[in-house]
């Protein structure tokens, strides 16, 4: 890898021990212009696919497919993972406010935890990793058998009916799976906190829900439509220009997982600090 | 080399991918429903140039004219009207492997026309009837053989009766059998509905069977051009080499 970027600066490794040696510095400029050319791409396939979502054909029957195989597939996940993650944060919380005798404000802090960070940013690396995984390995695998040529020799446009149609999966999908991933979490968390002190069901949600405003709940499960923009296309873009056989829809697969989840947290705080500007009683 | 205009025109052109030049100033020309055949050894540019013709790549320099029309400059739109009249059978058939090979065949049918599910089901069961996998409809693609596949393949470029067909590799991986089946396909389709035929191949055999016209690239240039006949008296060494290596195989 040194080697092939060495000698792309036209140095030879192999001439004699003379020879410049790669510095932190010049391996530093490497990194950056490989993120930066990746960004750069990334971009512009993002703003191709926002261009062609406004074109026909709709492509409807294709999304209501990708979105049952990533909304739809992914919802035995959220809903188990929303479980579990609701019952260890009760756990904690439990031993937490214990030491302050607020046990009665459990629900609530449960609640504001689950809706406004928790559950978007966990339902985000779910998907990144189940969907995100799926789309780069499906396209790649599309890509290195000629199956996105032969559609467009077809006259179907590829970008439109395979990027596209994933991507707004996902932009539907994610802020229905983080509600899904809210409630269960607070299934949870009820759950968890029923096996120590009995708690009439409609009491726990009504109290967790009590202090939460409506514009507590709406930006933080929203934003995750980004999020899933973000995993859509990142893993679209990944697939879609993956080269070199199954090792290559293998990389492609893997750095969707990655990126898609690197981006997501990154934008996140973004997002976070945004939605606490734009809704400062929120308190995001 | 004659670049007169037909159904399918190349007027000097070159592609080159990063600093490896893949063709350099190639000229031919296709009459309508003839077929022409593209000879060379492997990693020549063959398969670019088809590639070139239907504007699945971009030609760095040069004419392509399809039916009288430079595609060079037409954008996405323009060439999937253009691709609406051609089909391209893939060297791997590049069957969706998420569809059924019935599914396959409707694929462009289901895009490109109005008729009703039940037209369409009897259409691309017509078709895959024609290249012999009339009960292969509900088959998966990872389920059939590479000969099945690559007709099934040919089925599905055929669905929306192109006029122009580009065809690669038509034998490769094949047993003679089957590639001599394929091979009479293309034939009848050729005679049957005058369709154009550019056939990609290094098969001698195949060629001899299918070609009008044929055509010799090497290193990205094209040696020799004509008919059978011609290329065998060609001048270049490479060429006649090639075509007398294979004329008993």
């Amino acid at each position: 890898m040194l080697q092939r970027q060495f000698t792309l600066r036209g140095c030879d490794l192999n001439q004699t021990s003379l020879d410049p040696q790669p510095s932190l510095l010049q391996e530093g400029l490497s990194t950056a212009e490989s993120g930066l050319s990746f960004l750069g791409g990334l971009s512009l396939f993002a703003l191709e696919t926002v261009r062609e979502s406004v074109r026909r054909p709709f492509e409807g029957g294709e999304i209501i497919r990708q979105l049952a195989e990533i909304g739809w597939r992914s919802a035995p996940l959220i809903l188990l993972s929303g479980l579990a993650v609701g019952g260890v944060l009760s756990m904690h919380t439990r031993s937490t406010l214990e030491r302050f005798g607020a046990e009665s404000m459990i629900p609530t802090a449960l609640a504001f935890a689950l809706v406004m960070e928790t559950g978007p940013l966990v339902t985000g690396l779910l998907v990144a990793g189940r969907v995100g995984a799926g789309i780069g390995a499906a396209l790649g695998g599309m890509r290195v058998t000629e199956q996105i040529d032969a559609l467009e020799s077809l006259a179907v446009n590829s970008l439109h009916y395979l990027a596209v149609t994933r991507i707004i999966a996902c932009v539907i999908a994610l802020p229905l799976l983080t509600v899904l991933m809210n409630f269960s979490g607070l299934l949870g968390s009820y759950l968890a906190e029923s096996s120590i002190a009995a708690t009439p069901f409609t009491h726990y949600f009504e109290t967790a829900f009590s202090s939460m405003a409506f514009s507590d709940y709406v930006p933080p499960t929203l934003k995750t439509l980004v999020f899933g923009f973000i995993i859509g296309t990142t893993s679209s873009y990944l697939g879609y220009n993956a080269t070199g056989g199954a090792e290559g829809v293998g990389r492609a697969s893997t750095q969707s997982v990655v990126l898609s989840s690197v981006l997501l947290i990154v934008v996140n705080v973004i997002l976070v600090r945004l939605i606490a500007f734009l809704f400062p009683v929120g308190g995001a | 080399m004659t670049t007169e205009a037909g159904a399918l025109q190349f007027a000097s052109v070159s592609k080159a991918f990063g600093s490896r030049a893949v063709l350099k100033n190639v000229s031919f020309s296709v009459a309508t429903g003839t077929a022409f055949v593209l000879l060379g050894r492997s990693g020549t540019g063959k398969s670019v140039t088809l590639k070139l013709l239907c504007g699945l790549l971009k030609a760095d320099s040069g004419v392509i004219r399809v039916n009288g029309e430079d595609i060079t400059k037409f954008d996405s739109n323009q060439l999937s009207s253009i691709r609406m009249h051609m089909g391209f059978l893939f060297q791997s058939a590049a069957l969706f492997d998420s569809l059924s090979v019935g599914e396959n065949v409707a694929f462009p049918l289901r895009r490109h026309s109005k008729k009703s599910d039940e037209e369409i089901r009897h259409q691309a069961t017509s078709l895959l009837e024609r290249v012999g996998l009339g009960k292969e409809y509900d088959s998966m693609p990872a389920n059939l053989s590479g000969g099945m596949q690559k007709r099934a393949g040919l089925a599905r470029a055929l669905a929306v009766e192109p006029s122009i067909l580009l065809v690669d590799e038509p034998s490769a991986g094949l047993d003679p059998i089957t590639s001599n089946e394929i091979d009479q396909l293309l034939v009848d389709i050729k005679t049957d509905q005058h369709t154009t035929l550019v056939v990609v191949t290094h098969n001698m055999q195949s060629a001899r069977r299918l070609a009008d016209q044929m055509a010799f690239l090497d290193q990205g240039e094209l040696l020799a051009q004509g008919t059978v006949e011609e290329l065998e008296r060609s001048e270049e060494p490479l060429v006649r080499d090639f075509m007398s290596s294979q004329q008993a195989g």
